[in-house]
């Protein structure tokens, strides 16, 4: 191939990519208030464009025109860094996903540990913005991110490796042409072969959950106890920024969910059905937004956790249940493979 | 935020809650003193709405303090009318025309109903929850429909008058009291499948916050919080007054002290709540709601008298020294949160900041009740 | 609990102070003039200031059982009586006798665990050197109702552990429920 339409392509990519994470980011929060919305009984946005289809628009142009406030005495270059931090590795990731079999930008052979890399880097950007903030909420709560990140970082790349040992391979790609052949196939069934894969994809949910800081398990900004936690003192498109890189993360995290367990691409019917059997970016589409309805879901309906039984299920429950469900899976593709 | 900087060293810190936090519900402010997530030290600083109630109820006359008993819980401000004018017509020996009693614990059981669905919303959401809140306010609302439709006002209530009520119910209201009646009867249930049987809540409140029956004795502590540490102490029982006695209802109690027990005995009350309604409604007799010789200026005989009335956070209690004068030589207003509020300081050291204020939502604070 | 027990021990601690300080009245009598209150005789005239003692009062009427004055260096024993017996503190509060030139410190007791009784305590205390005893030693929750009433009145509660503002601003310098406060 030649230089030109290399550089050509990766254009388009780069800005494809930035532009599928700042609308998913932006419909997302739509998404999220509509469906609380209607969750708790109420209209929800709708008083710009149809159905509020614009608002996420209006705030975007809201927090763009606001003023982006430094406080006196807050770490005046990590302070400015966090926001970036957050946004760029969730940009990054998207490089490695392969919506389709023709849609991605990079096949790498280590896709998913370079996702996994990627993704830890955000706790880093908590952490700084927290830091700097120079706000106590705000360092209480960049030290609930480091220890719950870490604590859920173990059982999902425990996870991961199960994954990578039923399919052979870090290649996201091949991983999910392993699971071709309708829904009997996917990671998730214990059909596929596996019959931990329930276990496995629940354990792997729970992780992603915690990892996107997600409620139950919204520790960091647990607005009723740390006010916003580590974005307290962020203003104008800072906050926008941890705004945007939490919901690309909540992106990214069903998307690999989707990759990992539930057939990426592939169509839950066997190929042999005309149209509806045929794989393609819709089904990965389809899955991957239903699991993130799943997560909204979820917001809206549970409590949150305390920090200790958080980290309780984590180090108590969660990690042995994941290297026992490894020691089982590797013992199982010894025996059948 | 503080002025000193945060020391790699130092590893004690104090954090201030509020006066603007979410989970004070208000501006109290609570000194923490901190170890990591743990709460050493805690020191509520009141004061922040403090408006001097006792004082204007010596500048006033009696009829014109009234209104202030609104703005003290305004969140069950019905019970606090009728602490008051309950007070003054027993120093000015007023007699209360029967229907107007039958009113009169109508409309503050339905108050106290819209007190505990608030704060059934405001501490499921302390804890993260947050659609829960706007269930309650769902029900709440038709609650202030009905009290707007009698007493002219949505919140601060002034409805009672020394000898009856401002004006007459009409039947609309007691069906719509009976509607909402037969709503929140559905609707109960479903908050206990909703929430009550949470694994995430129970976790969150069991055994969490516990206060012994003797903290509550030493603190003074009462209603809910007293109910909730196995006492069974409900004034409406154990000091009747208006027509209590005459209605069938039990008062909940849980023995275990923590804040799921102050949790459930809330939700049990709405639901007795329920019963005071059902049978006031069916025994209303006909007649005035006013007394007919209710003099224009109150004079009571010298002395000093002493009322409490269950309000839907514990006792609230009067005592007014009269000098024989249109208005009061003193006026002393207990409120039950200023009391619940003291032993969190007791209570609270070594607990999770969570916990804390999962803690301090349990005790259904009201702060312009404590500042007074 | 015992009522008539409770009533008892109230009696004999108040027959006490009156062995020590006979009359309350007396001092009145020096430092509230009678022609004054006679000066004024649309403000109707507080009662004339009683002798310490317990008075069994009607219940209907007045909202309490029992009515005690004692001696104001003598309120910590009448709570430990109380205590004793199962009672909990419900408020304390203060009434600014100025014709008089005492202060009274009120305290308002209240039976949770059964039926119903309620005593309240008084004691008066000299308007010039307004001093009395902390009960927060005998029941915690006095501590914050001893601090209304010294923000309120300037009460000094000797012995408590913080005797500080606590619904006035720290930096205030007037107690507002005193008779002669105007305003700030």
């Amino acid at each position: 191939m030649d230089l030109g339409i290399n550089v050509f392509e990766m254009v388009i990519y780069l800005v494809g990519f930035i532009a599928f994470a700042a609308a998913n980011a932006a419909y997302l929060v739509w998404v999220e208030r509509k469906g609380a919305a209607h969750i708790q009984r109420r209209t929800g946005p709708k008083e710009v464009g149809p159905y509020g289809l614009l608002q996420p628009l209006a705030d975007g142009a809201k927090l763009m025109s606001k003023q982006f406030i430094i406080p006196a005495g807050v770490d005046r270059p990590l302070f400015i860094l966090a926001p970036i931090l957050t946004m760029v590795p969730a940009i990054m990731i998207f490089v490695t996903i392969p919506f389709s079999e023709t849609i991605l930008a990079r096949d790498f052979n280590i896709g998913l540990l370079m996702i996994l890399a990627f993704a830890s880097v955000n706790v880093l950007a908590l952490l700084m913005g927290g830091w700097a903030s120079r706000n106590k909420y705000a360092v209480i709560s960049a030290a609930r991110v480091v220890s719950q990140n870490i604590a859920y970082e173990i059982p999902m790349l425990i996870i991961v490796i199960t994954i990578v040992l039923i399919s052979g391979s870090m290649n996201l790609t091949e991983i999910v042409a392993g699971q071709a052949g309708g829904i009997l196939h996917w990671n998730l069934l214990p059909t596929n072969g596996n019959f931990l894969g329930p276990i496995t994809f629940i354990i792997f949910f729970i992780c992603s959950l915690a990892e996107t800081n997600r409620a139950p398990f919204d520790l960091g900004e647990a607005e009723s106890e740390l006010i916003a936690g580590f974005h307290t003192e962020y203003s104008s498109m800072g906050f926008g920024l941890f705004f945007m890189g939490e919901y690309a993360n909540i992106v990214i995290a069903a998307a690999l969910t989707t990759i990992l367990f539930l057939g990426g691409w592939y169509s839950p019917l066997p190929e042999s059905i005309p149209y509806a059997g045929a794989s393609s970016v819709v089904w990965f589409l389809v899955k991957m937004y239903l699991l993130i309805w799943l997560v909204v879901l979820i917001r809206w309906t549970y409590p949150r956790v305390t920090l200790w039984s958080l980290l309780n299920l984590s180090w108590k429950i969660l990690i042995p249940f994941s290297l026992f469900n490894l020691l089982a899976s590797a013992g199982l593709v010894k025996l059948l493979g | 935020m503080s002025s000193q900087p945060l020391s790699q060293n130092q590893e004690r810190f104090e954090l201030n809650l509020g006066p603007q936090h979410p989970a004070t519900h208000g501006v109290l402010r609570v000194k923490l003193l901190m170890d990591g997530e743990y709460i050493v030290d805690a020191e509520p600083v009141l004061g922040y709405i403090h408006r001097m109630h006792e004082l204007m109820g010596e500048n006033r006359s009696w009829a014109q303090y009234l209104p202030n008993m609104g703005r003290l819980d305004y969140l069950s401000a019905l019970s606090y009318n009728l602490g008051y004018v309950e007070l003054v017509e027993k120093m000015a020996g007023i007699e209360v025309p029967e229907r107007a009693e039958y009113i009169r614990v109508i409309t503050t059981e339905m108050n106290r109903i819209s007190s505990h669905l608030l704060w059934f919303g405001a501490f499921v959401l302390d804890l993260g929850g947050f659609t829960p809140l706007l269930y309650a306010f769902d029900d709440r609302e038709q609650i202030l429909d009905l009290l707007e439709a009698v007493t002219g006002s949505r919140l601060t209530y002034c409805y009672y008058l020394f000898g009856g009520c401002y004006n007459d119910v009409e039947d609309d209201f007691l069906s719509g009291c009976l509607a909402f009646v037969k709503r929140l009867r559905t609707r109960l249930p479903m908050y206990h499948n909703l929430v009550t049987k949470n694994v995430i809540l129970r976790q969150r409140l069991e055994g969490v916050g516990p206060v012994s029956a003797e903290m509550c004795r030493k603190y003074g502590a009462t209603g809910p919080v007293l109910r909730g540490s196995g006492i069974n102490y409900d004034l409406r029982k154990n000091e009747p007054y208006s027509i209590y006695p005459e209605l069938d209802f039990d008062v909940p109690v849980y023995p275990e002290g923590d804040s799921m027990a102050r949790f459930m005995v809330r939700m049990d009350e709405m639901e007795q709540c329920l019963r005071i309604i059902e049978q006031a409604i069916a025994k209303i007799p006909e007649g005035p709601v006013m007394a007919e010789k209710v003099p224009k200026m109150i004079k009571p005989a010298a002395g000093d008298y002493y009322h409490a009335v269950e309000a839907a956070r514990g006792t609230f209690a009067i005592r007014a020294v009269s000098d024989g004068a249109n208005q009061a030589y003193r006026m002393k207003l207990r409120s039950p949160t200023f009391s619940n509020l003291s032993l969190f300081q007791e209570a609270s050291r070594g607990m999770l900041l969570a916990d804390g204020l999962a803690f301090m939502g349990s005790l259904d604070l009201v702060i312009p009740e404590i500042d007074r | 609990m015992n009522k008539e027990n409770v009533i008892q021990e109230l009696q004999a601690l108040a027959a006490e102070g009156m062995a020590d300080q006979p009359e309350v009245a007396s001092v009145a009598a020096v430092a509230g003039p009678a022609g004054e209150e006679e000066a004024k005789p649309q403000t109707a005239i507080p009662p004339e200031p009683r002798r310490n003692g317990v008075l069994e009062v009607d219940y209907a009427v007045r909202g309490v059982h029992v009515d005690v004055q004692i001696q104001g260096d003598q309120v910590v024993r009448a709570a430990q009586i109380l205590d004793e017996a199962g009672m909990t503190l419900e408020a304390i509060t203060g009434v600014d006798w100025i014709n008089d030139q005492e202060l009274e410190v009120v305290y308002d007791y209240s039976y949770t665990g059964g039926s119903c009784f309620r005593v309240v305590v008084r004691a008066r205390i000299s308007r010039h050197e307004p001093t009395i005893p902390t009960v927060s030693g005998v029941f915690p929750g006095a501590n914050w109702h001893e601090r209304e009433t010294f923000d309120f009145f300037g009460i000094h509660f000797e012995g408590h552990p913080q005797l500080e503002y606590l619904l006035l601003p720290e930096d205030c310098d007037f107690h507002p429920l005193l008779k002669d406060f105007k305003g700030c």
